[in-house]
């Protein structure tokens, strides 16, 4: 008895050391050199994967910061997710200069809400927005505006974007999201952007991306840019951030300063500000602004 | 009984509803405006000739193909330019259009021979008709819109044997190539002899679904009256009743027994298809000088209290032919344009009748819903109705997941679009839709690659 298990001990450990030479011998011969460093500087990235640096992940990202910290500079390189933070304390363990990056977020340039773009027709097709964009032009008629099917919501891996049940839109919440541009690349039309989250949440945004001239865009949309110009005559006072191309007005969030001044001229209100926008200023040449006489209504009191 | 021939794989039966086979072709009552798209065809969009005030006659042409694949377009009847602007299509985009106002007499460009006398003595040669059809800016009548004229230009070194003409009308309701057959058979057959010159082929066949009786022996009739033809030899096939018949593909095997090999055209089998209308319109351009500036297009279903086939000057807005049947019937959920099957759902009325749309069907709620999606069961039922050997369920999976390189190489460029996968779903997947998006995405990648 003791015979048989004393014989099945010695024949299970030869195998076995028999079976780990040979597998500590591949393991040496076949070894890969791995920079240490690719996994500490990864340890200090975000962790999210989410591929907004251009890389595939945050291991990708940190083998090439460490390529870079080898050539002396990883100024080039930036995590929008992890933001300064995170690339103060990457350049601390380097010991290199890192780039200074604006705090951005996603914007949804589209005001086509039920109530200002009323549904016109009824789709009943598959609940995807690039379904829906290959199939018509949208419920209410607008070709560029959103159909609220919430690609982008399904493409935020971080919660960050939500139908808004009332608008019948996406709303993108600042604080949740890492700018990855996840839903950039859903959108099928092109309605969300990466803007700077300006501080205290100060941006200036044209909330409407229709290229179609005036008239027919404002048939089909009562908040749609109808590139009238009068935003870009106050911006060209002050900054010169506005302009229009193919019947639309785009701000350029570099020279963009904020002022909110276009979103009170707007006639449309295709224009929307993170913040209460001012009283429009008159201009230097102003062309005399009808003074809406407030209506006595209500009668004597 | 003989077995009738039909095409070897998949296949589904949906309810005929030829409510207006009975239907003679009548005139439109005149519309005032028409709405002339310079994009009605497959390629690039026709340049505009006409100015805004400019005078049209009828059949004038009002813009010129610009490339290789494009077609002319002609003014459908006599009239003032209003303008050239934007009008909404079936799916609600906007698309250049020529806006004519109709004026009260019609006066047809010279050299255009509007009498109703069949010019059956064939003048024209191989490539002197191939120039007419181009001119006369022809294109597939049937659906796909492509430009007759470059369909029928045969590279060097190709060969061809067979001409096919494309009578199958396999989509549900549509009778407008039903009754052209009937009462334009002279005209079709003369249309038909031309194919066969402009391709130098001695052997037609018009093939006819079973489905349609009157027609084929119609046909054979006027054929045994009129013939021999110097071109050679035309029969009539009778095929039986199954869609899509009338795809290109499908009415090639199923009339010659040929497979055309996945990626390649009918010419690589030897075959040319041409539709019954677009054999007719050819007759008009090569014999007449009158271009495809009309059309029959149906107008049915089964909430309306006539249905009927009329003949259209190409342009007029959907709403006219809505008021010529007396307005949307109640109780309609869906107005489709086009085919049951292959169509689409108008999102307005002003669209225009373009070259291709054969049909406005009145769908109501029983026959729009696209009822709840439920999970794939693995039935396999849309593997067996797909005529073209594809795994539906498995492209709509992998379209799903954006696994694009397996998209292509599971052969998602085959797919004709015929909705026979859609229509077979136990489940009401979704399944034409996504692998429509997954063509679209894969010609688009193909086009980053090159």
């Amino acid at each position: 008895m003791t015979a048989i298990v004393l014989y099945s001990m010695l024949t299970l450990g030869a195998v076995a050391a028999v079976f780990a030479t040979i597998l500590y011998a591949i393991a040496r011969r076949f070894a890969v050199e791995e920079d240490p460093r690719v996994a500490e500087v990864e340890e200090l990235l975000p962790g999210i994967n989410c591929g907004a640096c251009g890389f595939p992940g945050c291991s990708g990202m940190a083998a090439a910061l460490v390529g870079a910290a080898d050539e002396g500079d990883i100024s080039t390189l930036f995590c929008p997710p992890g933001g300064n933070e995170t690339m103060t304390t990457v350049g601390f363990y380097f010991g290199l200069e890192v780039r200074e990056g604006a705090p951005t977020t996603a914007v949804v340039r589209c005001g086509g809400s039920v109530g200002a773009a009323p549904h016109k027709v009824r789709y009943d097709g598959h609940t995807t927005c690039a379904v829906a964009h290959a199939t018509h032009a949208g419920e209410s008629g607008c070709p560029f505006g959103c159909f609220g099917l919430g690609d982008c919501v399904d493409a935020c891996d971080f919660d960050a974007i939500r139908i808004n049940g009332e608008t019948g839109l996406p709303e993108v919440d600042p604080e949740r999201c890492t700018s990855c541009g996840a839903c950039v690349t859903a959108c099928p039309r092109n309605l969300i952007a990466v803007v700077p989250r300006g501080r205290r949440d100060r941006r200036v945004v044209v909330n409407c991306r229709n290229c179609e001239s005036g008239a027919i865009a404002k048939k089909n949309c009562s908040v749609a840019c109808i590139a009238c110009g009068q935003c870009k005559r106050v911006c060209d006072d002050i900054v010169q951030a506005i302009t229009i191309d193919a019947n639309l007005a785009t701000i350029d969030p570099e020279k963009c300063i904020s002022c909110g001044q276009c979103v009170g001229v707007c006639p449309t209100n295709a224009i929307v500000a993170g913040f209460k926008p001012p009283p429009p200023k008159p201009r230097k040449k102003p062309a005399a602004p009808a003074a809406p006489a407030a209506p006595a209504k209500g009668g004597a009191q | 009984m003989s077995r009738l021939p039909t095409f070897a794989i998949g296949g589904i039966h949906p309810p005929e509803n030829k409510i207006t086979a009975e239907r003679p072709i009548e005139a439109l009552p005149p519309p005032a405006q028409l709405f002339v798209s310079v994009s009605q065809h497959i390629g690039k969009p026709a340049e505009p000739l006409v100015e805004r005030g400019a005078a049209v006659r009828a059949g004038q042409l009002i813009a010129r193909a610009s490339g290789f694949v494009s077609a002319n377009v002609h003014a459908p009847m006599a009239g003032t330019v209003k303008k050239i602007d934007s009008v909404p299509d079936a799916s609600g985009y906007r698309r250049p259009a020529i806006v004519i106002d109709v004026a009260g007499d019609q006066e047809w460009e010279s050299g255009i021979d509007t009498s109703p006398e069949l010019a059956a003595d064939i003048t024209a040669d191989g490539p002197g008709i191939v120039e007419a059809i181009a001119t006369g800016g022809i294109v597939g009548a049937g659906g796909a819109t492509f430009p007759t004229a470059v369909k029928f230009s045969i590279p060097e070194g190709r060969s061809v044997d067979t001409l096919i003409v494309n009578g199958v009308e396999c989509e549900p309701y549509l009778t407008a190539d039903h009754r052209l057959m009937l009462e334009e058979a002279p005209q079709l057959i003369v249309g038909t002899r031309l194919l066969m010159r402009a391709l130098g082929v001695n052997r037609a066949i018009v093939g006819v679904e079973n489905n349609k009786p009157d027609a084929i022996a119609h046909l054979s009739t006027t054929l045994e009256e009129a013939g021999p033809f110097p071109e050679g030899r035309i029969e009539v096939a009778a095929l039986k009743v199954k869609y899509p018949q009338g795809g290109e593909k499908q009415l090639i095997q199923a009339l010659t027994g040929r497979e055309v090999p996945s990626g390649k055209l009918p010419l690589d089998v030897g075959c040319v298809v041409s539709n019954v209308s677009t054999a007719i319109a050819v007759y008009h351009a090569v014999q007449k000088g009158r271009p495809f500036v009309e059309r029959i297009v149906t107008v049915t279903g089964k909430g309306l209290r006539e249905g009927r086939n009329f003949r259209v000057p190409i342009g007029t807005s959907v709403q006219a032919l809505i008021d010529a049947v007396g307005g949307v019937p109640d109780g309609t959920a869906k107005v489709v344009f086009g085919g049951p099957m292959t169509g689409k759902a108008l999102t307005g009325f002003t669209v225009p009748i373009t070259k291709g749309s054969g049909g406005v069907i009145f769908v109501d709620e029983s026959e729009a819903n696209r009822g709840h999606v439920r999970g794939c069961i693995r039935c396999s039922r849309c593997v067996t109705a797909c005529p073209m050997g594809l795994e539906p369920y498995l492209l709509e999976k992998l379209v799903n997941a954006g696994m694009w390189d397996q998209v292509e190489r599971e052969g998602v460029l085959d797919c004709i679009e015929c909705g026979a996968c859609s229509f077979s779903c136990p489940s009401n997947r979704p399944l034409l839709d996504l692998i429509r998006l997954g063509k679209a995405e894969t010609m688009a990648r193909r086009r980053a690659r090159s």
